[in-house]
């Protein structure tokens, strides 16, 4: 490029710069400000023509009180002179003021374009760069337009100069981001690709950013880069420092290039080509010798520049995963930077061992740094590493050390920063979970959790604990004396007190035995909690209250005084009033026969995806670990959790049909089977004890009633139907269905006569509400309901007209949309 | 009550800081740099509140002054202690600058100490200040007990801005009516809007502890005479009589005797002093009268011709006349003739300025502008702001006029003939503005 000489400096913009500096005021700046402006109008009045030096001169102005902030709503004509004149400086200010001022007034976006093209077609280097460089600044729309067919050609025609070729690539680069729909590809593209291959290594590394770009979206047009970008890097890495001159950076050769070297390859899999992939795995090799290799340099830049190329090829590894000897290396190297005094390492360290954790291969070699871990956690001063290590505690936990882990995490817990609690409580849940072995443990962890962090503790989480421990049998009486001791503290976290009400509701009769709990001591202890809790609290001791009755009855007398009184029965909270009317009543007229079966112990719940991983996955900060590999951990804990089907994860489902479908009922017992139109294949995301209540109710009924199997098969995909009846009693109940498919079939056998409550059953199961005295015809059935979907909510209609002489029957569906109407009367017909 | 006083140069360095309470910090003085100094936008509002605490300025030439506050106060109580303040340090020092504030800092800081204690604003009368804080510093011989309690007693007396004792040769008396009119007025010549604020100002050179007793055309003052059957003509009492929308006294004025009698009797301060404001929207005589004519021919020329008539007696001369005239944004050259005094095209302001230095009553002068316009590519129309005028006339625009000022004084053997008495009418223009 032209130097610049000093004879060529504006003086009177020298003068007009250092006036508004030596201003005193703001008044006094403006009143200079629109002095100038007045002498430029009156230069540019047109009177007589301006040299180029003068041009140039006010346009320079132009552009210096604009960029203090005030408005200029003139000069862009003389502006675009400038492009056309022969001399570099009065090109370049007049391209400066075009990229900094230009608005997207039609013809001077045309005159401007036009300047662009010329210069474009012009042999002049310096020119060409000019232009693309204010086309990639501008990178309008209109520019895109004008220019997308022509700059590709410029980059790989074989007469360009390199300077030319590398802003070529990033003016593309630039405006394929900018309007991906206007640059075509085209033959240029392959062409592209042999950039790598260029003497230049600024062409290169302009290029390289380019196809990242494009190779990201539209990977299989730029596949042969990989051998390209690899015999690149190893000529990078095997390099001394001293070859490349003028890009060596404090010793490390090219690491910028190389850096953008190694993430291209990250977009695609292993090279399948055993030489390319012998020469990448020498290259990676040569990378991580070279970090023990003491440093050239003292300076900071050295080893920044020696990490970030470090760092970018153990992400690779990671990426590939394939290569267990680099990985366990990769895992060594990063476990001597959790330890180094750079914080900003310990940070990437901790990070990258997060996603190692996750690999089969290096597992086990990260996990020889838990001590590391567990320490960096306690004395790290940065909240966000010490967030990084407790991500990475959480993907490096397996059986063998989860009860070190969760104790370590619990007691961090005490003292951890408020912003990342939340996130630590669903952790602990989740991982106390999937690695119990022991029940008691299990209930021991979470009771601690609630003490210690009972405001982080969300809902879920304590949801979890009631359905393992009514799940299972052999850790209720445990569950029951933990949960007694706990309650014992003066102050409990309001969290405590609905596990402990919900517990001891249910099995206080396990621990009455002994006189320190009797069910008078336990009934006093949870009372004595009431006043300080909230009304869906209050609501769910009411009903703890009326199973100690039942469990009870010597409580009897005492519980009902406290249901009679005014705070209870008069209590202004409509929800609360009610359940003390109805318990009340309930007490006092059913038998105890009745009250048996009504307050008859929970049913076992059916078995589903745990409601915190959902919530952890909604979550997902960042380096958690992937869901996959929570799948597979969850499948590994089967025993807990009864092997739920597993959505989501439709090749898993597809490697292994039958077990799936196995567990989906043909496996299970009557009481979920027969469940499974209203809940049993479903999942239940609401957790209402009432709605519970009610389901299990009613599936024990249905299976006394109908000794009929019904088998659902459910190819489970991602799409979530929502059905929300639309009778108001059951607003609370949401069902959530994962199924509809378009492989889903309901199959009834035997089903020979039509029973009308099994239809009722089947309709409801859908999700339907079912309308009474409707039809004139008492016989028919007409539902209504809404279907949810992800994207939108169709409201549907249905009327089913039985013949039972004619052993037939009619089915009308209507609703918002076709489809739906279609598929609904498909499913419905398959189940008649 | 004020927490809180700061004093800043232009680029926003302290000068002074003096706070009162506890309640204000050591950031406050860096929050008003911050918020209002070197704040991107310029602020003009005069009170800014930043994180509950409230900051009144002013400015004066190059420099800032700001009281700070976490209550509740009055604001005009506020604003009337700063400008007090200015006032008390440009009669100890002069001009208030960057430099006589430095020059003077330990002087200031007595001062601050004297006239707010614990935020409350105390006696800022320059005369009874000068007293007791004087700038000579130590003299040659300390003053005597007496002295010292002669000052503590005055005061803190009754009347602590006068003290006893004072004798002149020769009993003088000036009083100068200042007035400012403003006015905003459409093209066609419509009033839209006029008011005048007036200030009486007196320098008093009286022997002992006079009485004095100010009088003038107040409407109702006048009126309640007519009622009584006096000798006042009631036919011209109805038009020389102005009516005062509202008005304030100096601390001096006795306020029992003006609410009951509507008459104004005091002690004046001994030298110069502000004696009442006053504020009045009726019948106005506006001395000037603008009417502009503007033309846009084509896009890229702007023809204007301003006339101005005086509206005033025609022995009666007007001083310092200057008309603004507003150019376009984009004006790139401006021809301009004109009959009398002189005209230039600013382009630091967007104006022409014309100046006249004499213009009699019942007169006419003219001025005609070529303004050449850049095309520009925004199709904003320009605004248009409105033609602004100065001047000084030698008359109240108001109406009002002083009819007696009578000076008592019962100990001394002097009498109010004896007295010479000085009156100045000067009315100059606030806001005068005509649209175009």
């Amino acid at each position: 490029m032209p130097a610049v000489s000093k004879g060529d400096g504006m003086r009177g913009l020298a003068v007009f710069i250092s006036d508004i500096r030596n201003c005193k005021s703001k008044e006094a700046e403006i009143k200079r400000i629109n002095k100038e402006l007045a002498n430029i109008r009156s230069k540019f009045k047109g009177d007589k023509a301006l040299d180029g030096y003068s041009k140039k001169k006010y346009v320079c102005k132009l552009l210096f009180i604009f960029l203090l902030g005030h408005d200029i709503d003139f000069g862009h004509m003389e502006a675009v002179n400038l492009l056309s004149s022969n001399k570099y400086t009065e090109k370049q200010i007049g391209y400066l003021f075009i990229s900094v001022l230009v608005n997207s007034n039609s013809e001077l976006i045309r005159l401007i374009n036009n300047a662009i093209k010329n210069d474009l077609s012009s042999r002049n280097p310096t020119f060409m760069c000019l232009a693309l460089h204010c086309i990639a600044n501008v990178g309008s729309r209109e520019m895109a337009e004008a220019f997308a067919g022509e700059i590709p050609r410029i980059l790989v025609a074989g007469d360009t100069m390199d300077s030319v070729k590398q802003s070529a690539a990033l003016c593309l680069l630039r405006l394929y981001k900018t309007s991906p729909d206007l640059v075509l590809m085209g033959e240029w593209t392959s062409r592209v690709v042999h950039l790598l291959n260029d003497q230049h290594m600024g062409v290169v590394t302009a290029a390289i950013s380019l196809i990242t770009c494009l190779s990201q979206k539209n990977p299989d047009e730029f596949k042969t880069c990989v051998s390209l970008a690899v015999s690149r890097l190893s000529r990078i890495v095997s390099s001394a420092s001293t070859d490349l001159q003028d890009y060596t950076y404090y010793f490390v050769p090219a690491p910028w290039l190389s850096c953008k070297l190694l993430r291209l390859l990250q977009c695609y899999p292993p090279p399948e080509d055993g030489a390319v992939k012998g020469r990448l795995v020498e290259c990676l090799e040569t990378i991580l010798n070279k970090a023990q290799e003491p440093p050239k340099s003292k300076k900071v830049q050295h080893s920044n520049a020696k990490n970030a190329i470090l760092f970018e090829a153990i992400s690779l590894i990671i990426h590939y995963d394939s290569e267990p000897n680099l990985l366990v290396r990769a895992c060594n190297q990063l476990g001597q930077f959790l330890q180094h005094r750079e914080t900003n390492l310990r940070y990437l360290a901790l990070e990258s061992m997060c996603t190692l954790a996750s690999s089969e291969f290096s597992h086990e070699a990260v996990k020889t740094h838990i001590e590391t871990v567990i320490n960096a956690l306690k004395t790290e001063r940065d909240v966000s590493v010490r967030q990084r290590a407790a991500d990475l505690l959480y993907a490096m936990c397996d059986r063998s050390n989860a009860k070190q882990i969760v104790a370590e995490m619990l007691s961090y817990l005490e003292t951890a920063d408020y912003s990342i609690r939340e996130e630590m409580v669903l952790k602990v849940a989740i991982l106390a979970e999937k690695y119990a072995v022991d029940y008691s443990w299990y209930v021991d962890t979470i009771l601690n959790l609630i003490r210690i962090a009972g405001d982080y503790v969300s809902e879920e989480v304590w949801y979890r604990v009631i359905q393992i421990v009514i799940n299972r049998d052999d850790v209720q009486g445990y569950a029951a004396k933990t949960v007694f001791e706990a309650l014992q503290a003066p102050a409990c976290h309001e969290n405590m007190v609905k596990v402990g009400g919900y517990i001891l509701g249910e099995f206080g009769n396990l621990i009455a035995g002994d006189p320190r709990s009797s069910p008078l001591v336990q009934f006093n202890l949870l009372h004595s909690k009431f006043h300080l809790c909230s009304v869906p609290t209050r609501a769910l001791l009411l009903s703890a209250y009326i199973k100690f009755i039942n469990l009870f009855p010597e409580t009897k007398s005492t519980i009902q005084e406290v249901l009679r009184s005014d705070s209870q029965i008069r209590n202004s909270d409509v929800e609360l009033q009610q359940r003390a009317v109805e318990y009340l009543k309930l007490s006092s007229i059913a038998s105890t026969d009745v009250l048996a079966t009504v307050l008859e112990e929970m049913p076992p719940f059916p078995e589903r995806e745990s409601s915190i991983l959902a919530k952890l996955k909604k979550k997902k900060g960042p380096g958690a670990v992937s869901v996959n590999e929570l799948e597979e951990g969850k499948r590994e804990g089967g025993e807990l959790n009864g092997g739920g089907e597993r959505g989501g994860d439709s090749s898993a489902i597809a490697s292994t049909p039958s077990p799936s479908a196995d567990l989906l009922g043909l496996r299970t017992g009557p009481p979920v089977t027969a469940a499974a139109p209203s809940t049993g294949s479903l999942l239940v995301d609401v957790f209402s004890e009432a709605g519970v209540n009610d389901d299990g109710f009613l599936s024990t009924q249905v299976s006394k009633i109908y000794n009929t199997v019904l088998v659902v098969f459910g190819y489970f995909n991602k799409k979530i139907l929502h059905i929300v009846p639309l009778n108001d009693l059951s607003e609370r109940e949401l069902v959530t269905i994962n199924e509809q498919t378009p492989q889903g079939v309901f199959v009834m056998a035997p089903f020979l006569k039509m029973f009308r409550a099994l239809t009722c059953t089947i309709l409801l199961g859908l999700g339907m509400a079912l309308l009474e005295n409707v039809d004139p015809n008492p016989e028919n059935f007409v539902c209504a309901g809404v279907i949810q979907t992800k994207a939108q909510q169709v409201g549907s209609l249905l009327r089913l007209e039985p013949n039972a002489q004619a052993q037939m029957y009619r089915l009308t569906v209507r609703s918002s949309k076709d489809t739906v109407s279609k598929r609904l009367c498909e499913l419905l017909a398959e189940q008649f | 009550m004020i927490g809180g006083l700061f004093i800043y140069n232009h680029k926003g360095e302290v000068l002074i800081s003096r706070v009162y309470r506890d309640d204000i910090g050591r950031n406050a003085v860096d929050a008003f740099r911050v918020n209002v100094i070197h704040a991107r936008q310029q602020v003009r509002s005069p009170v800014t509140n930043i994180a509950r605490t409230s900051f009144f300025h002013i400015k004066r030439s190059n420099i800032w002054l700001a009281a700070v506050t976490k209550q509740n106060v009055n604001a005009a109580m506020v604003f009337e202690f700063l400008y007090k303040m200015c006032d008390v340090m440009s009669a100890y020092f002069g001009k208030i600058s960057e430099e006589n504030i430095k020059n003077n800092f330990v002087l200031i800081y007595e001062l601050l100490d004297e006239i707010l204690d614990f935020g409350y604003p105390q006696n800022s009368e320059t005369g009874a200040l000068k007293t007791f804080i004087t700038q000579q510093g130590i003299k040659g011989q300390p003053q005597t007990k007496e002295e010292q309690s002669q000052i503590t007693s005055q005061v803190t007396g009754q009347i602590g801005w006068r003290r006893e004792g004072i004798k002149y040769r020769r009993n003088e008396l000036f009083l100068d009516v200042l007035e400012s009119v403003n006015l905003l007025m459409s093209p066609q010549g419509q009033v839209l809007s006029a008011h005048v604020s007036g200030r009486v100002v007196m320098k008093s050179y009286l022997s002992g502890m006079p009485e004095c007793k100010f009088g003038m055309n107040d409407k109702i003052v006048i009126d309640k005479q007519g009622k009584g059957g006096t000798t006042d003509d009631p036919g011209k009492s109805g038009k020389q009589s102005i009516a005062i929308d509202d008005c304030t006294f100096h601390q001096c004025v006795r306020l029992s005797k003006f609410d009951s009698e509507r008459s104004i009797s005091f002690i004046p301060p001994d030298g110069e002093y502000e004696l009442m404001r006053y504020r009045t929207t009726k019948d106005i005589i506006l001395p000037f009268r603008v009417i502009p004519l503007v033309r846009e021919v084509g896009r890229t020329k702007l023809e204007v011709k301003v006339v101005i008539k005086s509206n005033f007696k025609p022995s009666l001369l007007a001083q310092k006349i200057e008309v603004r005239i507003p150019t376009p944004l984009n004006t790139s050259g401006v021809q301009v003739i004109c009959m009398k005094g002189k005209a230039k095209y600013k382009a630091s302001e967007n104006a022409i300025v014309w100046k006249i230095k004499r213009m009699a009553g019942m007169k006419e002068s003219q001025i005609s502008a070529e303004i050449e316009l850049l095309p520009t590519n925004d199709k904003k129309k320009w605004a248009r702001p409105p033609i602004s005028m100065n001047f000084e006339v030698p008359f109240a625009p108001s109406g009002l006029k002083v009819r007696y000022l009578k000076v008592f004084e019962s100990k001394l053997n002097y009498s109010d003939h004896d007295v010479i008495k000085w009156v100045r009418y000067i009315g100059r223009s606030g806001i005068y503005e005509t649209r175009c």
